[in-house]
């Protein structure tokens, strides 16, 4: 009966908090968080797919190139990376702005946090989308490749209308598993200052003192979102996939 | 160039790497024993084990660790039985014990996923053999199963190994001054961040490929059977005519 009471408590002074104004807060730090999260994985499509084809290319070193890059951005752990373009930004954007003389020699130019959370990111996305891509490609059949090329079709027309589309295609299931990761590596650039689901959480549980509720909604809310890009992934793959599709 | 600074930055955030080490071998180990039973009890065949296995690894595997680290850190020290707990406390006011346990819960999720899989593809013919034999269920996992499923296990194993050695980077947000936290506390004090993260991510991307590395080459040990057998016709070699 005690637990229970307390349990009522607890539900109440949630509601009541919640409802005080960190709920609405907290569905914009919703919001921030997809759109941290689809900002990088737009970056992270352009540069995976760059990557992807020097992984690919005959030449040595563009394929070093795009090794590199893969091993060190899927090697260095993610705050590190975070860390190197929010503070590493700063640093070149004051040297550049003292050195033509825009500022004061004691100013500071800051990197926007939104962008150096957003490219650092983006880039660690393209290296896990660039292996995802490059599978994909490897996986489509070399006879059409092949065809294709017989039909005397140009490389951009062979990428267009054989590679491209089949890439798509095998490509989903992977880049959903990329989106997942990335929703939650989103959480990480609270250290820089993007008033996302994590650092909102975390001003709540700081200035109420109920970390135990916030960081709990937070976690329900991450849960939430990874769970409801499954299903929609999940369609996306059978929409790409649909001319596949065999009757059971 | 400022060479001298470099070194030092390399030397003082080397200092730092037992630590980090350290959270990185419990977190794995602990990990691991977790793990194990919760593929004992996904495997035992009971429901509710089932149950409580995927719920278990839909929470740890869809948020980031990060709010995992801050809920077990800050927000477990909300209960009173907890504070005044004689063990629990002890744990879980240490900045240090709460990322192990984190990092611990978190990857147990990922591992025991893993060992699901490699025991589910442990070839049906193998085990059949072994039941021929008339082994008990226990030789039969001891000498059939378990081996066959480790070796399958491996590389995913490597992977999430690796991605803990990522993961130890977080406890510099809980003020532990490992490998991460050291470098941003030179950063701060020299202002010089990209040369000091350089200098951080250099020993950070070597540990991974030594880890990567040795992974590489137990899976080359383990798997005598998979390799191309040896050319018979070049292991004779000539004669050298100067000895």
């Amino acid at each position: 009966m005690e637990f229970l009471n307390s349990l009522l408590e607890q539900i109440s002074t949630a509601y009541d908090l919640l409802a005080a104004g960190w709920g609405v807060q907290l569905l914009w730090g919703i919001g921030w968080t997809l759109a941290v999260t689809s900002v990088s994985m737009v970056i992270g499509a352009v540069l995976g797919s760059l990557v992807a084809a020097a992984k690919l290319s005959h030449r040595g070193r563009l394929r070093f190139l795009g090794e590199s890059y893969t091993t060190v951005f899927r090697g260095e752990p993610e705050l590190l990376i975070i860390y190197l373009f929010y503070y590493g930004g700063t640093q070149v954007l004051t040297g550049v702005a003292r050195s033509t003389g825009s500022i004061g020699p004691t100013d500071i130019v800051n990197m926007p946090s939104f962008l150096g959370g957003v490219l650092a990111v983006g880039i660690i996305s393209g290296a896990y989308q660039a292996e995802v891509f490059r599978g994909s490609f490897l996986a489509i059949h070399r006879g059409e490749l092949e065809a294709a090329r017989a039909y005397g079709m140009s490389a951009w027309l062979r990428f267009r209308l054989v590679i491209m589309p089949q890439v798509l295609r095998l490509a989903v299931p992977g880049l959903g598993n990329v989106w997942q990761l990335t929703i939650k590596d989103s959480a990480l650039i609270s250290v820089t200052g993007v008033a996302e689901l994590m650092l909102t959480a975390n001003k709540a549980a700081r200035s109420t003192h109920h970390s135990l509720l916030f960081y709990t909604v937070a976690g329900i809310l991450y849960l939430v979102m990874t769970s409801i890009s499954t299903p929609i992934f999940e369609k996306a793959e059978r929409y790409t996939s649909r001319s596949f599709l065999r009757p059971k | 160039m400022d060479y001298d600074f470099y070194l030092s930055t390399m030397w003082s955030v080397l200092k730092a790497l037992p630590l980090t080490l350290e959270i990185w071998f419990f977190g794995i180990a602990f990990g691991l024993v977790i793990a194990t039973g919760l593929t004992w009890l996904r495997a035992s065949g009971y429901r509710s084990g089932e149950y409580f296995t995927r719920a278990y690894v839909f929470v740890f595997r869809g948020s980031p660790l990060l709010v995992q680290l801050y809920l077990i850190y800050f927000g477990l020290s909300q209960f009173d039985f907890v504070r005044h707990s004689p063990i629990l406390w002890p744990i879980l006011r240490d900045p240090m014990y709460c990322t192990i346990v984190a990092m611990a819960l978190n990857t147990a999720a990922y591992e025991s996923e893993i060992f699901r899989g490699a025991l589910r593809a442990v070839p049906v013919g193998q085990i059949e053999a072994a039941k021929a034999f008339g082994m008990s269920a226990f030789t039969r996992f001891r000498i059939v199963t378990l081996p066959i499923a480790l070796r399958l296990a491996l590389p995913a194993y490597s992977t999430e190994i690796i991605l803990m050695t990522k993961a130890t980077a977080l406890a510099s947000v809980v003020t532990i001054m490992e490998m991460m936290g050291t470098a941003q506390k030179i950063q701060h004090d020299t202002f010089r961040p990209i040369e000091v993260l350089t200098c951080a991510g250099v020993i950070y991307l070597l540990l991974n490929l030594s880890i990567a590395r040795l992974f590489a080459w137990v899976e080359y040990v383990l798997s005598p059977h998979l390799r191309p057998a040896p050319d018979q016709s070049q292991q004779i070699k000539p004669v050298p005519e100067v000895l």
